[in-house]
């Protein structure tokens, strides 16, 4: 562990714990939001130590709470994080190539840990930093979520304090970077409509998957540097 | 959410996350796949926060909802701390709805 802070350097390290200390309050804000929503205060920490993507479980508590069936809380929290497949082919061997590295650092690989590690030249920082981010967020956002779900049970009626705003802002302030670019927010913007079109016909969580009609607004191939969807956990 | 539901969802995503450092060597995903698979996500995303925002059932919500998470928006797009974008929607809605809008 020493070496892995040595060789990441105060600058590195200090962006890292901007990040995980971040990750505290979205993760308190997920577990209070879930528990108002109704479910019991460990339904979101299991999920968060099981799961450990905020976006989908944001999506999932969010369908549910919405009256969908668990089934298309699932499929939207998989099509979201189907994102992880390409991060695992870009980073490359910074997992290390024996088994117990892998199968671990599989579990940390997420958003954040992954953009700082693509971006370092030498493999021994990328392989450091890494570690340390993926390892700081996990325990960061779990340590949140179960502060926020024990917060959220003192809490009671979730509309009463408008809490049921809180969760679609919370969503919106993770997707805003991603909106940036133009193909993205067609394709979004159509997808939105789609969903709201289609809400008073059918069952609740289905408007949500159909919005991935929206795509084919997509156009001609845009430019991505990295295969980053959206900063979740900031 | 039942523990099921978790439980899928949880053994989903790791699969997603073990096949790329077990597959690198052998498959090649296309830039445009790439691509595909980021909006997905985005769309998803979006089209939630409009379906949370906008409908409680299959019927308008109506306007003290869509506000806040408006001002909340807002707020996110002048890059206020999440903290206080999640809590100016919650309380913008609170207090319309306390208002009587």
């Amino acid at each position: 562990m020493r070496s892995i802070w040595r060789t990441l350097g105060p600058v590195l390290l200090r962006d890292v714990a901007a990040v995980a200390a971040g990750a505290v309050v979205n993760g308190a804000s997920f577990g209070a939001i879930s528990v108002a929503s109704g479910l019991p205060w460990w339904m979101p920490v299991i999920m968060s130590l099981l799961v450990f993507a905020g976006g989908s479980q944001f999506m999932a508590v969010g369908i549910v709470a919405s009256g969908g069936s668990p089934a298309a809380a699932v499929l939207a929290g998989l099509v979201l994080n189907a994102r992880h497949l390409p991060f695992g082919l870009a980073i490359g061997d910074v997992l290390g190539r024996n088994w117990l590295g892998r199968l671990i650092g599989s579990h940390v690989m997420i958003d954040e840990s992954v953009a700082f590690a693509i971006v370092q030249r030498d493999p021994v920082r990328a392989r450091a930093v890494f570690w340390a981010c993926g390892a700081s967020m996990f325990v960061a956002w779990n340590v949140g979520v179960v502060g926020g779900a024990l917060i959220g049970q003192a809490i009671g009626d979730p509309a009463a304090f408008g809490l049921d705003a809180a969760f679609p802002a919370a969503l919106l302030a993770l997707v805003l970077p991603a909106l940036r670019d133009a193909a993205t927010r067609r394709a979004a913007v159509l997808g939105a409509v789609i969903a709201l079109v289609s809400t008073p016909f059918l069952p609740a969580g289905v408007p949500v998957l159909l919005a991935l009609v929206g795509l084919v607004a997509v156009g001609k191939p845009a430019k991505h540097d990295l295969p980053i969807a959206l900063g979740e956990n900031r | 959410m039942t523990l099921a539901a978790v439980i899928v969802l949880a053994a989903g995503t790791y699969g997603f996350r073990l096949a790329g450092p077990l597959l690198r060597n052998r498959i090649r995903l296309p830039q445009r796949v790439r691509d595909l698979m980021s909006t997905a996500a985005t769309v998803l995303l979006v089209a939630l926060v409009a379906t949370a925002s906008l409908t409680k059932g299959h019927e308008f919500a109506g306007w003290a909802l869509p506000i806040g998470v408006a001002v909340g928006g807002l707020a996110a797009w002048r890059r206020f701390p999440f903290v206080v974008v999640v809590v100016l929607a919650a309380v913008t809605t609170a207090a319309l709805r306390f208002a009587g809008v």
